[in-house]
């Protein structure tokens, strides 16, 4: 029987393969007590932390009530009131999802939360910020209604100007209907899991040193 | 070239921890925002105006819609006139001495002419009048094509854009082919078949029944009262009282201001500005001066208020 099969033993893995060796890196970089502790940085007392929190639960609200309009077709709510409000349960989580996840992007920046090996912390959540705009943007398109015939036929000289257009037609609705459900939710995805891990391993950012303390530095390396 | 050394990465909890269940917390916060959601869309729906058709425009507009496909006939349309991806018009606008667009070519090509005039006037069942019409504009050469919209063209706005009060004049079948088609559109067969076009069966694109609305102005007139024009920072609003893409506030707002808004470069323009932002603010943490900034902003003070009110309470005892 080998050692992980045995609750609460102490030999170290010494398995061969890349499975073992996979573990073994995972559990080096997140041991489960790093990965959900039970305890928190005594400096960890403001409102703004709730931020982070509040836009992951928001982003699953939203691909939850997503994943139901999906259920049906992206016509469904058009002619059910079911359908209608879960479309409506979309948006205002989508509006709280950007809203929690600005208040949480400025409060990452006056902490400086980059500092001290969290620059890809921080490039992680400003990339899944952007990917948001692109995913909320293609939801508006996939509207099937006058707001969504509007901005495709605006928004196609900009994307046409950088040449972008040639490839992503704000116009083929199918084209938009699949980005919307599929690409850029997988990619805002996988970013915010990478991000949530990353915090998870660094920890959250210390305080910043008062001005005149011993660790005050006038450049922060990130 | 030396590089200062980093300095020692203090760990988190070396400043004290108190119990935290993060568990709970994501509970709850789940808890809150679905019903925070529920709430706000029992109250406030979302809204859903129907979307504009080419029939309704050609029944509500015949004028625009006679108008609009005379232009997609002789090639004076926004569409025609538009450069890559749909045609080589015009090179497409530039960044700098670039012009990407047309680096990529034609993609999707477009003839305004064959594609929103001729093509569904020719798959339809016709009048003997029309499709005589049709035979004759076809057969004839392009001088002479150029000569009769062009005429009727003038003819047009010299009526104020009404068809019925053109004077006579060598419009060949021009009248009669654009009849045609308005009663085609007005019938709504115009909107199913220029999406099918490409003879497929099952279709999802969109792009040629929205850029023959676009070319007209009923899509644009609809826009305006639902303040979604470009100069109503249209591309944030939505239709009725209902918050937009309000994220988009910083790239709508280039488009309000000079040179971004009477620059024929101008969406490239924007584009480009926000891609340096955005570079900017991704790459922050690498950026001398602009990562400094929380240290000279007291934010910081309020959000760690409590740790530095312990730390002075530590150094006075």
């Amino acid at each position: 029987m080998s050692a992980r099969e045995q609750p609460g033993a102490t030999e170290p893995d010494e398995a061969s393969g890349w499975t073992a060796a996979v573990r073994r890196r995972a559990v080096r970089a997140l041991p489960p007590d790093k990965l959900l502790p039970d305890t928190q940085p005594r400096y960890m007392a403001s409102w703004i932390y709730v931020f982070g929190v509040l836009t992951l639960a928001a982003f699953l609200v939203a691909l939850g009530s997503g994943a139901v309009l999906a259920i049906q077709g992206p016509a469904w709510w058009h002619t059910s009131g079911i359908g209608h409000f879960f479309n409506s349960l979309h948006l205002w989580s989508v509006e709280l999802f950007m809203a929690f996840m600005v208040i949480h992007l400025w409060g990452k920046f006056f902490m400086a939360a980059w500092r001290g090996r969290r620059a890809l912390t921080w490039i992680t959540g400003a990339v899944a910020f952007l990917g948001s705009i692109g995913t909320a943007f293609t939801g508006y398109l996939a509207q099937q209604n006058l707001d969504s015939q509007w901005i495709a036929v605006e928004s196609k000289d900009a994307l046409n100007a950088v040449g972008i257009g040639a490839y992503f037609d704000p116009m083929n609705f199918g084209q938009m209907l699949m980005w919307h459900i599929v690409l850029l939710p997988a990619v805002v995805g996988i970013l915010i899991a990478a991000h949530l891990l990353m915090v998870r391993r660094r920890g959250i950012v210390p305080p910043l040193p008062l001005p005149g303390t011993d660790t005050d530095e006038p450049e922060e390396q990130p | 070239m030396s590089r200062r050394p980093r300095a020692a990465e203090p760990d988190p909890y070396s400043f004290g921890s108190r119990p935290y269940d993060l568990v709970k917390e994501f509970t709850i916060a789940l808890i809150l925002v679905l019903g925070l959601s529920i709430v706000l869309a029992a109250l406030f729906s979302s809204p859903d105006e129907h979307p504009a058709t080419i029939a309704t425009w050609a029944k509500t507009d015949s004028a625009d819609f006679t108008a609009t496909a005379l232009a997609e006939l002789d090639g004076s349309s926004g569409t025609a006139q538009y450069g890559p991806p749909y045609n080589n018009a015009t090179q497409g606008q530039k960044l700098g001495p670039v012009a990407p667009a047309n680096l990529i070519g034609v993609t999707k090509p477009i003839d305004t002419a064959h594609d929103f005039v001729l093509g569904p006037l020719t798959s339809s069942p016709q009048t003997p009048a029309a499709a005589a019409a049709l035979t004759r504009y076809t057969h004839a050469g392009t001088d002479q094509q150029n000569t009769w919209t062009g005429n009727y063209s003038t003819a047009l706005d010299n009526a104020n854009g009404d068809p019925a009060k053109i004077a006579p004049g060598d419009y060949g079948p021009v009248p009669t082919l654009l009849t045609a088609l308005l009663a085609q559109a007005q019938a709504g067969s115009l909107d199913g078949q220029l999406l099918t076009e490409s003879g497929a069966f099952y279709q999802t694109d969109y792009t040629l029944p929205l850029l023959l609305l676009a070319d007209g102005s009923y899509l644009a007139a609809l826009a305006g009262q639902d303040h979604l024009a470009g100069t109503q920072w249209g591309m944030m609003n939505e239709t009725g009282s209902y918050p937009g893409q309000a994220w988009l506030w910083l790239y709508t707002f280039w488009y309000q201001v000079s040179p971004y808004n009477h620059s024929t470069n101008g969406d490239a323009l924007v584009w480009g500005t926000m891609a340096a932002l955005s570079l900017i603010f991704v790459f922050v943490p690498f950026i001398p001066g602009l990562r400094s900034i929380p240290r000279y902003i007291p934010v910081y003070r309020l959000i760690w208020r409590q740790h530095y009110r312990e730390l002075r309470e530590h150094d006075g005892t």
